[in-house]
C-alpha cells in the first residue's frame, strides 16, 4: 500500500534529518557495551596486595609464585613479619595481605589442614569480597594440585564448578541487560517521543481527518523503528559474540525472535506512554522513569532480584525486561532453545496484547 | 454542502457549539467570522470528523458525520488552525506525503493548484519550518488540495499572516470557487467577511446572524453616526452619557456612535456636544460595516 | 520641550550576511502612540527588540528614555514595559497573584504594589475578576492583565508587541480605549499590529519594508500621500511596489 510506504518513508527522513536521534539510535548501543563491558567491570586485575611469609619454606613459595603468575595479583610487599603491616596498608595502597603462617610446610605434609590468614581492605567492600573470592579459588587449586595421593585428605571437600559461565565473565551478565536497555530506549522512547510530536505539531489532527486509518498511522510510525531495533540488536550480540567472546549456545535465530518479541513489547510501551502523555517532554519523562530506571535496577540486570526486599520483587515481576534478560541469559549461556522459555515468551507477548489494548481503548476515549 | 441542525457541544460544563444552524451552498465561499473561543474551531473539528457532537446535527455533503466519517474523510481537504505539516520534511516532501496519504499522485499541472504551486515552486526545497507565516498557508492550502477535495474546510488560515499575504490568500480562495470547490473558512479579521459569499458571525458558541456581507450592513439596527473632535478623549465619555446612545466606541480616531434613535440627526448631536464645550465638531451619518453589525449582535 | 522617549539614528541589525535592519532612523516623543507596522519578516520583531535592550544593535545608536541600548540596557529595561502577543503571564495564577509578581520583579515595594493594584484595578476595570485564576478567563481578560503588568512599574515607554490578536471588535476596542488613556497620562505607547484599521489609532505610523521604514507619518498623512483610502490600501501599495523586484519575495 503506497500510504503506508510513504509513511515509512517519512518517518526515515525525519530520524536521518534529526541528529539527536541518529545518535541515540547509533552511538548510544556501543557506547553503553563499552561502558558496562569494559569501564564498569567488577573483575579486578593486578590488584596490589602484601605478603608475609613467616615460613621460607617451599611450598609456601610455591604458593606465592602462583599468585604471582596470576594476572589478578601484583605483590608490592614482600614481609617476614606483620608487625608493620597496617603501615603498608596505608603507605602503599594495598587492598589485600596474605599471611602465611609458620609451620605452613609442615602442616601442608602431615596436616592439620593449613592455614592462611587473609586481611583486606574493606574501605572498599566490594572490591575485598571480588579480591578475597579470587585468592580463595587460588589457593584451593594449589592445595588440590600439590596434595600426595597418599595424604589424608579432609573428610569430605567440595568443589565447586562455575556453570555456563565459567570465567565468572561478568560482562556475559551485562550484555542482556544492555540489550534490553538499547532495545527499550529506540523502541519505546524513540517511539513515544515520535509519536507525540505528531501530535504536539497538530499533524495528528490532520492525518486524522484524512481517509487514512489510524492504526496504518501507528504502523507506519512503528516500522522504521521495529527494523532499526532489530538491527540494533543483532549488532549488539555481534558486539558481545566478537569483542567479549560471550558464547550463543542456543539457536541463534530463535535467540532473534525472542528480540523481535521483546521489540514488540518495548514499541506496544512506547505507544502506551505517547497515549497517556500530550508533550515530547512528558514523554521523555514518562520514559525515563516508567522505563529506564525499572529496566536498569529493577529487571536483574545490575541487581539480583533475589537479594531485592520481599516487598520490591512482585513490582520487578511485571518489568517486561526482566522477563526478557531471563530468556536471553538462558538462550545464550544455557543453550536454551524455544520451548525451554516459554513462560517468558507468554509473558511478554501477554505484555504487549494488554498494552495495545489499553492504548487503543485510550485513544477511542479521547476521539469523541 | 454542508447541513448544521440545532448542533451542540459541550466540553464539561462549557456550551461550546450553542444550538447552531447553518447551511452551506455549493461553491459557495463561506465565511465564519468570530473571534478567538466563539466556538469556529470546535465547528471545523466536527466537519473534519475529529470530533463528535453532544446533540444535533451535521451533515457534509449528505453524509452524516457521526455514521459516515470514513466517506466524508474522502472528500474533505482540511487546513487546520495550528500550522500542521511536517517542519523538517521539504515543501515538495510534504506535498508528496500527502498526496500518498489520498493515495494520488501529485500533480503541478492540475488547474485547482496550478496557481498556487507556482508561488511555492522557487522554494520548493526549503524545509517547511523555515517558510514565512504567508508561504507556510499558502503550501498547507496546497496540501489541503492536492486530492481534489469538493469540500474546503480552512480554519483561521489567516490568523497572523501579513495584511498582504493575506490580501493573495484570500485571492486564492476566489479563484476557487470557479474549480468547483465549496469553501467554508473562519477568521477573526472583520475585514474579511466582505470577500465572503455569505457569512455567519459566532459569538460565545452562538451564531448571531447568517447571511450575504451586504443583508447583514442592511438589517443594521440603529442610526450611526460618526463623531471627531480636538479632544478625542473626553469626547468618548460625554458622548457614552448622551441619553439616546447605544454604543459608542473608536474606530481608529473617529468614533462611531449608535444610536436607538432615527429621528436624531447630526445637528442634535452637534448641539449636545457644542453644550459640554466641544468646538470643531464634526459629526455624518455613517454606513455601517460588519464590525458595526458584530458590536450590535454582540449586545443584543 | 521635553527630550524623545525613542530615539534611534542609523540603526542596523545584520545577522551573518542578512541585513534584517537597515539604517532604522525614528524619533518618538513622550505621551505619542506609536505604530510600527510591517509585512511578517520585515524586520519588526527585531527592530523592537534592540529597542527594549533584548538585542545588540550591529551598528548605530538608539537611546530610550535616554539610555543607550546597547551600553545601558538595565536602564532601559527598567524604563520600559513589554507585552508580547504570548503575554508572559502564569494561567495558573490569579489575576491578583500575577500582579504581586511582577511588581516584586519590577523591585516595587508591597506598599507601592498595593497602591498599584488599586490604581489599575479602577482604572482597567479588573476589581470583580482579581481573584480568579487567568486560566478561567477570556482572552480579553488576559490582554488586560497582561497590559496592567506591562505598566505596573509605571515605565516610560511601553511596547506592544501584537497584542490584540484574535479578540472581539468589542474587546480590541476597549483595549485601545486602555491604550489612549495611558498615553494620555504621559506614557508613550510603541505597538505593533496586524490590522491596518487599528493604525488608525496611533498618532503616527511607520511602516516597514525589507528592513527599512518606507513611510513615517500620521496616519491621515499617509493616506492623502498615497491617495488611498485606507491604510490596508497603503499597506498593499507599497507591498505591490517592493514585488516588482521579484528577488525579493518571501
Amino acid at each position: 500500500m503506497s500510504a503506508l510506504a510513504a509513511f515509512v518513508k517519512k518517518e526515515f527522513l525525519h530520524i536521518f534529518r534529526d541528529k539527536r536521534t541518529l545518535l541515540i539510535i547509533f552511538c548510544m548501543p556501543i557506547a553503553l557495551v563499552m561502558i558496562f563491558g569494559i569501564v564498569i567491570s567488577t573483575e579486578i586485575y593486578d590488584a596490589k596486595i602484601a605478603i608475609v611469609d613467616a615460613s621460607s619454606g617451599i611450598r609456601a613459595q610455591q604458593l606465592i609464585e602462583k599468585i604471582n603468575a596470576s594476572n589478578y595479583f601484583k605483590i608490592v610487599s614482600h614481609l617476614r613479619s606483620s608487625s608493620n603491616l597496617e603501615e603498608i596498608f596505608r603507605s602503599q595502597n594495598i587492598k589485600l595481605a596474605i599471611l602465611i603462617p609458620q609451620n605452613f610446610d609442615k602442616d601442608f605434609q602431615n596436616g592439620p589442614p593449613p592455614y592462611i590468614q587473609l586481611i583486606a581492605d574493606a574501605s572498599d567492600l566490594n572490591v575485598a569480597t571480588t579480591l578475597i573470592g579470587n585468592i580463595t579459588s587460588i589457593v584451593q587449586a594449589f592445595v588440590e594440585e600439590n596434595s600426595p595421593p597418599s595424604a589424608s585428605l579432609p573428610p569430605f571437600q567440595i568443589t565447586t564448578r562455575m556453570y555456563y559461565n565459567p570465567e565468572q565473565r561478568d560482562v556475559f551478565m551485562f550484555i542482556p541487560g544492555i540489550l534490553a536497555l538499547v532495545l527499550m530506549i529506540v523502541s519505546a522512547m524513540m517511539t513515544s517521543i515520535t509519536l507525540v510530536r505528531e501530535k504536539e505539531f497538530g499533524t495528528w489532527r490532520l492525518l486524522s481527518s484524512t481517509p487514512l486509518p489510524s492504526p496504518i498511522i501507528i504502523v507506519g510510525k512503528l516500522i522504521p523503528y521495529f527494523l532499526l531495533s532489530a538491527i540494533n540488536s543483532c549488532f549488539i550480540l555481534g558486539l558481545a559474540t566478537s569483542v567479549f567472546g560471550m558464547p550463543i549456545h542456543g539457536n541463534p535465530f530463535e535467540l532473534f525472535l525472542v528480540c523481535l518479541l521483546f521489540i514488540l513489547t518495548s514499541l506496544s510501551l512506547g505507544i502506551f506512554i505517547s497515549s497517556i502523555t500530550h508533550t515530547q517532554q512528558a514523554a521523555i519523562l514518562a520514559s525515563m522513569v516508567g522505563l529506564f530506571l525499572p529496566t536498569t535496577f529493577l529487571s536483574g540486570f545490575i541487581f539480583p532480584i533475589e537479594n531485592m526486599p520481599a516487598w520490591l520483587q512482585p513490582i520487578a515481576q511485571i518489568v517486561p525486561a526482566k522477563w526478557f534478560i531471563e530468556a536471553i541469559k538462558r538462550m545464550m549461556l544455557k543453550g536454551a532453545s524455544l520451548q525451554h522459555v516459554l513462560t517468558q515468551i507468554y509473558v511478554l507477548a501477554g505484555m504487549t496484547v494488554l498494552l495495545l489494548t489499553i492504548s487503543i481503548r485510550r485513544s477511542r476515549k479521547q476521539a469523541t | 454542502m454542508v447541513q448544521i441542525e440545532n448542533l451542540n457541544r459541550y466540553f464539561g460544563a462549557v456550551h461550546a457549539l450553542n444550538n447552531v444552524h447553518l447551511h452551506v451552498q455549493k461553491n459557495q465561499l463561506f465565511g465564519l467570522i468570530g473571534p478567538d473561543g466563539s466556538g469556529k474551531s470546535t465547528l471545523f473539528d466536527i466537519l473534519a470528523t475529529l470530533r463528535l457532537p453532544s446533540s444535533g446535527k451535521a451533515i457534509v455533503h449528505g453524509f452524516d458525520v457521526q455514521k459516515k466519517a470514513s466517506q466524508i474523510r474522502k472528500i474533505i481537504g482540511f487546513m487546520p488552525g495550528q500550522f500542521s505539516l511536517y517542519q523538517d520534511l521539504s515543501v515538495l516532501e510534504n506535498i508528496r506525503f500527502f498526496a500518498n496519504v489520498y493515495g494520488v499522485a501529485f500533480d503541478e499541472s492540475f488547474p485547482l493548484i496550478r496557481d498556487i504551486w507556482q508561488q511555492i515552486a522557487p522554494f520548493k526545497h526549503r524545509l517547511a519550518g523555515k517558510l514565512s507565516g504567508g508561504m507556510k498557508q499558502k503550501l498547507a492550502l496546497c496540501c489541503a488540495l492536492v486530492h481534489k477535495p469538493s469540500i474546503l474546510l480552512l480554519d483561521e488560515p489567516t490568523t497572523g499572516v501579513d495584511p498582504v499575504s493575506r490580501k493573495e490568500f484570500w485571492e486564492m480562495l476566489q479563484t476557487l470557487k470557479s474549480q468547483n470547490i465549496t469553501t467554508l473558512v473562519s477568521t477573526p479579521y472583520m475585514d474579511e467577511a466582505n470577500l465572503c459569499e455569505c457569512i455567519a458571525l459566532i459569538q460565545n458558541g452562538k451564531i448571531l446572524a447568517i447571511n450575504s456581507p451586504a443583508a447583514i450592513t442592511a438589517q443594521f439596527k440603529f442610526n450611526l453616526f460618526g463623531v471627531q473632535s480636538t479632544r478625542s478623549n473626553m469626547l468618548i465619555k460625554q458622548l457614552r452619557q448622551f441619553e439616546k446612545t447605544q454604543h459608542c466606541f473608536a474606530f481608529g480616531k473617529t468614533l462611531h456612535l449608535m444610536l436607538k434613535d432615527f429621528s436624531m440627526t447630526e445637528r442634535d448631536i452637534v448641539e449636545f456636544l457644542e453644550k459640554h464645550g466641544h468646538k470643531n465638531v464634526a459629526v455624518w451619518r455613517m454606513k455601517p460595516g460588519i464590525e458595526d453589525c458584530f458590536i450590535e449582535l454582540m449586545q443584543s | 520641550m521635553s527630550s524623545p522617549s525613542i530615539q534611534a539614528h542609523n540603526l542596523v541589525k545584520t545577522f551573518g550576511n542578512f541585513t534584517a535592519v537597515k539604517n532604522l532612523n525614528l524619533e518618538v516623543q513622550p505621551g505619542e502612540i506609536f505604530g510600527f507596522l510591517g509585512a511578517n519578516g520585515a524586520g519588526k520583531t527585531t527592530a523592537m527588540r534592540m529597542l527594549c535592550g533584548l538585542l545588540k544593535p550591529s551598528s548605530g545608536h538608539a537611546t530610550v528614555a535616554g539610555f543607550n541600548v546597547s551600553t545601558q540596557t538595565e536602564h532601559v529595561k527598567k524604563n520600559i514595559g513589554y507585552m508580547s502577543q504570548k503575554f508572559s503571564i502564569y494561567d495558573d495564577l490569579t489575576l491578583k497573584e500575577n500582579i504581586q509578581l511582577f511588581s516584586t520583579i519590577y523591585g516595587l515595594t508591597s506598599a507601592q504594589t498595593q497602591e498599584r493594584m488599586k490604581q489599575l484595578a479602577i482604572q482597567f476595570e479588573l476589581e470583580d475578576k482579581l481573584k480568579n485564576l487567568v486560566s478561567t478567563l477570556p482572552l480579553g481578560w488576559k490582554q488586560k492583565l497582561a497590559f496592567s503588568i506591562a505598566v505596573i512599574h509605571q515605565p516610560r515607554i511601553v511596547f506592544l508587541d501584537e497584542p490584540t490578536s484574535g479578540v472581539d471588535p468589542m474587546t480590541r476596542r476597549q483595549f485601545w480605549e486602555m491604550i489612549a488613556d495611558t498615553a494620555s497620562t504621559g506614557t508613550t505607547v510603541f505597538v505593533t499590529t496586524h490590522y491596518m484599521d487599528e493604525a488608525e489609532y496611533c498618532d503616527r505610523v511607520s511602516i516597514m519594508v525589507d528592513g527599512q521604514i518606507q513611510v513615517l507619518d500620521t496616519p491621515q498623512k499617509i493616506r492623502e500621500q498615497f491617495s488611498a483610502q485606507t491604510m490596508d490600501d497603503v499597506f498593499s501599495l507599497l507591498a505591490r511596489q517592493k514585488k516588482t523586484n521579484p528577488k525579493q519575495i518571501l
